[in-house]
């Protein structure tokens, strides 16, 4: 049962080969079991999830079930639940029981879906390795000695290590395709916009993107199916038609046009890592796609102008962390100044504080045109890079991540090397492009991340790229050893 | 030597809409606290603004009524700051690109010349919460029913040179958001409120003094007291040698004096940045002419209609013409009356008196206009006259009916009945021989002012409702006779 | 870039957080290296280039002016620190 895909599982519901109510309880079992070998989970919610299973068979006895329907699933931990702790991985929200339900949620829940629990995450989504929570790091199915990639850490390891068969995310600058990449998942940050940010905590308002983890594209295609649509209540919300993502997953890949940008090739990618993308390639022109070189000249630019728009809106974004309407409140404030500097030094972990105050000095007096205007100019120049590239193909390929994934502690003494990881995944946000991780090998045992990026609202195009993939390879069927 | 002032005013004006800015959200005034105050206003996280359209039109709508550029595209920035009535920790405004831009109204003042006031730009806003420092010993509670209420922030150019101008200033801009009908006005609920900046200078000087920022004043007298006694702070500091501190202030009118606000001296450094949960708002010749056509008769067009329409003096005519209810009530009761000037009269008198006796607003008065043109006709026709005219107004504004109600409860209807008035004049003459002698041997040309004892007798003695024109006339030609 | 520890005391005054003076050498260093990393951006030119700041050409939708949120004071209060009377209570705040 935990082998089966979301796709499979709905065959399962409907044939009555098990009901909603049996395959999560056989879930919650799992994870009563396995997790605390992974720490994929901040918080389970056994109590509501055979509620909600309990209610789906209802709904499917009755003729009135939907496609999602008693599908059990996690969420990321920064997607507001209401009843539910809202965690963000944070002791700053340790105690927040959201009153509220993000869009994403409710969509969910409307579809029928049942939720599993909330999966850890680095802190409020600062990280790339998920060892910034304050609930601990969540462990890489694959070597539990290693990170599963962040900020989606727990969505990514609980889909890896069969204890969710799928999860939502967050990406704002590769925290969906990272991790995707480092435990042998797929994931997909959809273009700016699809999904509502309406309850998802932000991070950085104009990179943030919610996208599904999945074990497979046509499972991603499902979760899209609920996610995406127009919100009302998010301004930046984009009013558009939502097609059906699992439409055109089979669509034949000949005369597809594929780039190669040669910066995301050059010096400092892991060798295996390149090996299994070149592999992954020939795969593609054995099904008739060509292939061509490309560039995306401002690629260096990214990290850099990276962090300082995302650091500059997250500055603001975390100034409502204050101690007064809700969360983390020092003990025994003795003034006004104390109670927001003790329950914001005490309630955020050190790589928030790092990355509040990197924002607040970017934004502050005399440096906003040296760093923040000029964050947004060379934002334009990426944005223009891709634009060029995409008039010419079809679709952008190259390595999810430089490297696969590292030892846990290994590089949390030098934030910078850290930043470094998300070298290809980052410029993406910046464009507000869509971009996608699919498993395509191992290099020395780990997982490697192939990423597709498409131009705006392509997603049908790239989980049709990822899907034809996947039914031409098997790298998506792996499971890491020793799993129960 | 000779001083003068520089003053440049910022007006928050609250925007009249049914919900919030950025929620949906109540902003009705008085609620019970935080019982307005939505998951959006209260910034839970995960929560974005989604911006109202009527706070749009209300901002455009001011710039088309002081003649402005309107901005096509007008940006939303993020003010960083931490207090606890600022949920988010960032006031949502506008710094870079504001709605309005450049305008102007024009001023009148006493000595009858007009002065043009320059409008540098006005744009939106949120307000924030109320922070109720006395409800606890030792704590600070906060209401947030108030965050998130759209203001239009009006920065005026410091074009103003004296206290007058610039209450001048602030009752112009009063009279055309209350007009536009996109604010209340209602200043001692803090609908519409004032920041004065102050500087002296050395008369005949180009640069600008050192200023200050008075804020928190709600009423027109308070800004005159509070600018006026800032001048004089000023001028006796720069006299003893001193410096201007460049400082906000606060006025307090128990005491009527400013004083400097300690907690906000340290510098500010607000961060602004483009908000990137809100997009740029974008608006169209066709929105904005659109718009233009809907505009309202504003203050200075009808108060040049009243001079020539009614035949007011420009005085009468720029009092009546300030508030649209004001105006909207003369002219109502001007028709109703058939006589412009008479309800000129009875506006800004009797109606004016009870309304600020009894601290109600025009659109509260008991006394409707049409009641109000009713009790005028009354006069026209000489049913009763204009003193009795005043007790049945008092009936009127106490609720006990219209004029004709009213006069004919009480029997006020005037005399005029000719007999009746003569056998009252008689009588008056046989009770009063002394007087009636002094009348006989007065030189010819005092007599005309003796009249009025007698005059005043034979009203009282028909408990005022005889027609004066005709007592006048009978007891002039009764004396005479005895002369 | 470097900064030095009065830069990140004035930072970590102006972001409200409290930090400990024994982290205060951590933070002057990372911040430093995350500038140094950021000041890659200064060796382009930019001139000509118009910022930024959404992914999307996108402009703001405008919502219709209705009260639809009702009074959920209790309900969002539950998750409140310290309220008083409906209030949101903090330190004596003088003015």
């Amino acid at each position: 049962m935990f082998e089966k895909t979301l796709a499979e599982l709905a065959q399962g519901l409907n044939s009555g080969e098990f009901s909603s109510v049996e395959l999560t309880q056989a879930y919650l079992q799992r994870i009563k079991e396995q997790d605390s070998h992974y720490n994929s989970y901040i918080s389970v919610t056994e109590e509501q999830a055979v509620a909600q299973a309990e209610a789906a068979d209802a709904r499917r006895a009755k003729g009135e079930a939907g496609p999602f329907t008693g599908l059990p699933i996690a969420h990321k931990d920064l997607f507001c639940t209401e009843g539910v702790r809202t965690s963000c991985g944070s002791k700053m929200l340790d105690n927040f029981i959201s009153p509220y339900n993000a869009t994403v949620v409710e969509k969910f829940n409307q579809a029928g879906a049942v939720t599993l629990g909330k999966t850890n995450m680095d802190e409020f989504a600062m990280g790339s390795s998920n060892e910034s929570s304050f609930y601990g790091p969540s462990r890489n199915p694959w070597d539990t000695d290693r990170v599963p990639g962040g900020s989606s850490g727990g969505s990514a390891a609980a889909v890896a290590a069969r204890l969710a068969p799928a999860a939502t995310g967050t990406d704002t600058g590769g925290s969906i395709r990272q991790p995707a990449a480092l435990t042998g998942i797929t994931g997909i940050k959809p273009t700016y916009g699809r999904v509502s940010r309406f309850g998802m905590v932000a991070f950085a308002s104009s990179l943030d993107q919610g996208g599904p983890m999945t074990r497979t594209a046509e499972d991603a295609a499902m979760m899209l199916n609920v996610m995406t649509g127009f919100d009302p209540k998010d301004s930046t919300s984009l009013d558009q038609a939502v097609p059906d993502f699992t439409a055109d997953l089979n669509q034949p890949l000949k005369g597809l046009k594929i780039g190669l940008p040669k910066e995301y090739f050059g010096e400092g990618i892991d060798a295996g890592i390149a090996e299994q993308i070149q592999a992954a390639i020939k795969e593609y022109e054995a099904m008739g796609a060509e292939i061509k070189d490309i560039s995306l000249p401002n690629t260096h630019l990214a990290i850099p102008a990276y962090y300082i728009v995302a650091p500059a809106e997250a500055s603001s974004n975390l100034s409502r962390f204050d101690g007064v309407r809700y969360g983390y409140r020092c003990e025994n404030p003795v003034d006004l100044e104390d109670l927001y500097k003790r329950s914001r030094g005490e309630g955020f972990g050190p790589e928030v504080q790092r990355r509040i105050m990197v924002g607040t000095y970017a934004l502050s007096e005399g440096f906003y045109d040296a760093y923040y205007k000029k964050a947004l100019q060379i934002r334009r120049l990426i944005k223009q890079d891709f634009a060029n590239a995409l008039a010419e193909v079809d679709v952008i390929m190259g390595p999810t991540t430089p490297h696969p994934s590292w030892k846990l502690g290994e590089k949390s003494a030098d934030p910078v090397a850290m930043y470094m990881e998300d070298i290809f995944t980052i410029s993406l946000n910046l464009a507000g492009l869509p971009g996608m991780s699919v498993p395509c090998g191992f290099s020395n045992g780990l997982p490697v991340g192939l990423q597709i990026i498409g131009n705006y609202l392509a997603e049908s195009r790239l989980l049709n790229v990822a899907h034809m993939f996947q039914q031409a390879t098997d790298w998506h069927t792996k499971a890491p050893e020793g799993l129960a | 030597m000779e001083w003068e002032a520089v003053i440049g005013l910022e007006i928050h004006a609250q925007l009249a809409t049914k919900s919030k800015i950025f929620s949906g959200a109540s902003t009705a005034f008085g609620a019970e606290p935080n019982t307005q105050a939505c998951a959006i206003d209260l910034a839970l996280p995960g929560t974005l603004p989604v911006f109202n359209a009527e706070a749009l039109r209300m901002a455009t709508m001011f710039g088309l009524a002081i003649d402005a550029e309107i901005g096509r595209t007008s940006v939303f920035d993020r003010k960083n700051y931490f207090y606890p009535d600022l949920p988010k920790g960032y006031q949502t405004s506008q710094l870079f690109h504001p709605i309005v831009g450049i305008g102007h109204v024009d001023i009148q003042l006493d000595d009858g010349t007009t002065k043009r006031v320059g409008v540098t730009r006005a744009h939106l806003e949120e307000d924030a919460g109320k922070s109720l420092h006395e409800e606890f010993p030792d704590m600070t509670g906060i209401d947030l029913n108030r965050a998130g209420t759209p203001l239009l922030e009006i920065v005026s150019e410091p074009d103003m040179r004296s206290a007058a101008e610039a209450v001048a200033y602030v009752r112009k801009i009063h009279a055309l958001v209350t007009n536009l009908g996109i604010c209340d006005g209602n200043m001692a609920e803090g609908s519409f409120r004032c920041d004065c900046n102050v500087s002296v200078r050395i008369k005949g000087e180009e640069k600008f003094g050192n200023r200050t920022e008075t804020k928190n004043i709600n009423s027109f007298r308070f800004i005159e007291k509070a600018i006026l006694g800032e001048i004089e702070r000023q001028i006796d500091i720069l006299e003893d040698g001193g410096r201007i501190t460049q400082e906000t202030r606060l006025y307090d009118a128990n005491k009527d004096e400013t004083r400097s606000m300690r907690s906000k001296e340290e510098a500010n450094d607000y961060r602004y940045f483009p908000c990137p949960d809100l997009l740029p708002i974008v608006i169209d010749e066709e929105y904005i002419e659109q718009l233009r056509a809907t505009l309202p008769e504003l203050p200075d067009a009808r108060r040049e209609r009243f001079v020539s329409e009614y035949s007011l003096s420009d005085y009468d005519a720029m009092v009546l013409s300030a508030d649209r209810y004001l105006s909207e009530y003369f002219e109502t009761a001007a028709t109703a009356a058939k006589d412009a000037k008479l309800a000129a009269n009875w506006v800004m008198g009797e109606v004016s008196k009870h309304l600020n006796q009894t601290d109600t607003a025009i659109t509260g008065a008991p006394v409707s206009a049409e009641m109000l043109g009713g009790l005028l006709q009354r006069i026209s026709d000489n049913t009763i006259s204009g003193k009795i005219a005043k007790q049945v107004f008092e009936a009127m504004w106490a609720g006990e009916g219209d004029a004709d109600q009213v006069i004919e409860a009480k029997g006020l209807k005037q005399v005029t009945d000719t007999g009746a008035i003569e056998a009252m004049v008689d009588e008056v003459i046989a009770a009063n021989q002394p007087q009636v002698d002094q009348y006989v041997n007065a030189e010819p040309e005092k007599r005309g002012k003796m009249i009025g004892f007698f005059m005043g007798k034979v009203m009282q003695a028909s408990q005022g409702k005889a027609n004066p024109g005709q007592v006048q006339g009978l007891l002039k030609q009764k004396l005479e006779q005895l002369v | 870039m470097a900064l030095d520890r009065s830069d990140v005391e004035k930072i970590a005054h102006l972001a409200r957080l409290q930090i400990s003076e024994q982290d205060i050498p951590e933070y002057t260093t990372t911040l430093s290296s995350i500038l140094d990393l950021v000041n890659q951006m200064q060796a382009v030119d930019t001139a000509d280039v118009a910022p930024m700041s959404h992914p999307l050409d996108a402009v703001q939708r405008l919502r219709t002016d209705e009260v639809s949120e009702p009074n959920k004071r209790d309900h969002l209060q539950t998750v409140a620190p310290a309220v008083e009377n409906g209030l949101f209570q903090v330190p004596k705040v003088i003015e």
